[in-house]
């Protein structure tokens, strides 16, 4: 059950938003569609809204094919980057909206309405209008309004998106125990890795308009199936044919067989991180992610000459890569990057 | 220095602006208030309260009453369909709509009665089925319509685009089918840019002279509108009544231009 999309395919003129995908999304959990812009995720959340009609491919939800159902009969909930907001009416009429569409009378309307704003804890503001809201407001009264209808599956595409750091992470938190209490199916579109991770229990990762990779958060990172998703879920460094993520670069002072020369030529202090940056032989950048304590071990400083030692390293054409003794080499299958047609079940 | 230059340049500005509007603009509609009444009361209020008067007063306010609420609907279904529905067409519906602004009423007076005389294409017709359009009111409405069609398009398409779609769709996600949204949602958008359009329809319905002259062969107390009936004033050198009736056009145009106004303000308040 939940929703799935089956060889959905959509083309705009020239170019290919969605080719080909797949996804599954189980009943009652909160799934995010990771992705650069381009990538096809805000058309494929459309597609399940039915915003946007497919060339190709079908959407169930709840088991029933709802690709020839409209927008109004497909019972989603939807919110919009910029909220979408009915300027016109009241922050109680904004959430009444769908309520009354299905004509329910007065007292109950008023009944839901005042429940939904006291969870979104908006209940003192309910006569106010969308421009004396702040941003999170906004977003808080279109999420009550989504939800009002009671609908079989919620849709959000790039919710927070329009709002300042502080605000978003509030609402990233909020959002997840709103789905720990609902459990209604959820899938929200960011191009914010953290945020995909920190709110949702299954992510779905696409790249020009096919699903490069499903699973948990940690699966993404641990076992990236493909180049796309190692560089683009956490941070990469890459050597050659080679990927290691930055806190797996060991660094040592002293010459050592298989180490490659490096020069050090930035250190910025993050706080406890320290983040060293680096220039090899050949020109190539690549930087280290290092403890405080690390930092002051080593006692670097900029200019100076050291030799990185890459742990972990992953590569996506079939072989395993070199490792420095310790037995750190990729712990699972070599992935294939071909153009195979990538199907997930998350 | 600077801010003080600054300053007197800008009370320059302004002062030419006001001159020269005043000279163009409100010099001659003084002049005629002034005119009207210089000689007393009594003759302009005789002038509008004559049988032809009354008639005409009359007249002028059906061919609102019909032509504005018509223009009204078409132009708000045409601006949608020229912002939300894209296609090729588009571009040359947009050019059609522009004609009226155009062509010269005379003109577009000879053509409707080309168009609906004996010797014109629907003219004959017509007439065997008993319908009349020339030298009375549906030929002057079929004139008013044509003049003051453009207006509500013209002031609706920009703010459709505006408020965009992201509203329209919200509101078909909440169950609302496309009526629904578009009385719920879209109209109360943009209802201040249709209001706009309806002023501007209507003081151009009130006010049109040239091809309803035409169509209508401008006959006393039965095809004469208030403008009509101002130019027989003038032509008969009643000039009192002929700035009398000027004066009622005037205020009927500027009551719709306040109405909406006052209308707004209450509502912004």
């Amino acid at each position: 059950m939940g929703i799935t999309v089956e060889g959905a395919s959509k083309r705009f003129g020239d170019f290919q938003a969605l080719n080909d995908v797949s996804i599954d999304v189980p009943d009652g959990s909160l799934t995010a569609l990771l992705g650069p812009s381009g990538s096809g995720k805000s058309t494929l959340l459309r597609a399940i809204a039915g915003l946007e009609a497919l060339d190709g491919g079908r959407v169930l939800i709840e088991g029933e094919d709802v690709s020839k159902k409209p927008t109004q009969k497909r019972e989603v909930g939807f919110v919009f980057q910029h909220y979408a907001a009915f300027k016109h009416m009241t922050v109680f009429e904004n959430v009444a909206f769908g309520l009354k569409i299905r004509k329910w009378d007065k007292a109950k309307i008023s009944d839901r309405v005042h429940e939904l704003l006291r969870l979104v804890q908006l209940d003192g503001l309910a006569d106010r209008y969308p421009s004396q809201l702040s941003g999170g407001q906004r977003q808080r009264m279109a999420l009550a309004r989504a939800l009002a209808v009671e609908p079989q599956v919620l849709l959000l595409d790039e919710p927070f998106g329009a709002l300042d750091a502080k605000v978003r992470k509030d609402l990233r938190t909020w959002l997840r125990r709103l789905h720990d209490e609902m459990h209604v199916t959820t899938i929200f579109v960011t191009h914010d890795q953290e945020e995909a991770m920190d709110v949702a229990g299954q992510l779905v990762v696409m790249n020009e308009g096919r699903v490069e990779q499903s699973g948990t958060a940690d699966e993404l990172y641990e076992q990236p199936a493909t180049e796309f998703v190692m560089s683009f879920v956490g941070e990469v460094n890459r050597l050659g044919e080679h990927y290691v993520r930055p806190h797996d670069m060991s660094v040592a002072l002293d010459r050592d067989e298989g180490a490659e020369e490096a020069m050090v030529q930035r250190i910025v202090a993050l706080g406890f991180e320290i983040r060293v940056e680096f220039v090899l032989g050949d020109g190539t950048e690549v930087w280290a992610q290092l403890t405080r304590a690390e930092l002051q071990k080593l006692e670097l400083r900029e200019g100076q000459i050291v030799y990185l030692r890459p742990g972990q390293t992953k590569s996506f054409n079939g072989d395993v890569a070199p490792s420095d003794g310790h037995g750190a080499s990729t712990p699972h299958d070599p992935p294939d990057d071909d153009d195979a047609e990538v199907s997930a079940a998350v | 220095m600077g801010v003080a230059n600054n300053s007197g340049s800008r009370w320059g500005l302004r002062a030419l602006g006001l001159g020269y509007l005043s000279l163009l603009l409100l010099a001659p509609l003084v002049m005629i208030f002034f005119k009207a009444f210089e000689d007393g009361l009594a003759a302009p209020i005789d002038a509008i309260t004559s049988p032809d008067g009354l008639h005409a007063l009359k007249l002028t306010l059906l061919m609102v009453a019909i032509s504005v609420p018509l223009n009204t609907v078409f132009g708000v279904g045409c601006a949608l369909l020229l912002v939300r529905h894209k296609w090729k067409g588009n571009a040359v519906i947009d050019a059609i709509i522009n004609l009226p602004f155009a062509i010269s009423p005379i003109v577009i007076g000879l053509s409707l009665f080309l168009l609906y005389g004996t010797d014109g294409w629907f003219g004959p017709v017509l007439a065997e089925a008993g319908i009349k359009i020339l030298f009375s009111v549906p030929g002057m409405v079929l004139a008013s319509i044509f003049v003051s069609l453009p207006f509500v398009v013209r002031e609706t398409v920009p703010v459709l685009q505006e408020i965009g779609t992201e509203q329209e769709q919200a509101a078909s996600t909440l169950g609302a089918n496309a009526w629904q949204t578009f009385w719920r949602v879209t109209l109360p958008a943009i209802r201040w840019g249709v209001a706009y359009g309806v002023v501007l329809t209507t003081a151009r319905v009130l006010g049109e002279f040239g091809a309803v002259t035409i169509v209508s062969g401008s006959i006393s107390g039965q095809t004469q509108t208030l403008p009509l009936f101002v130019e027989k004033q003038f032509a008969n050198f009643n000039l009192p009544g002929a700035y009398g009736a000027s004066i009622l056009l005037a205020l009927l145009a500027l009551t719709t231009l306040l109405a909406m106004n006052v209308l707004k303000r209450k509502e912004d308040a």
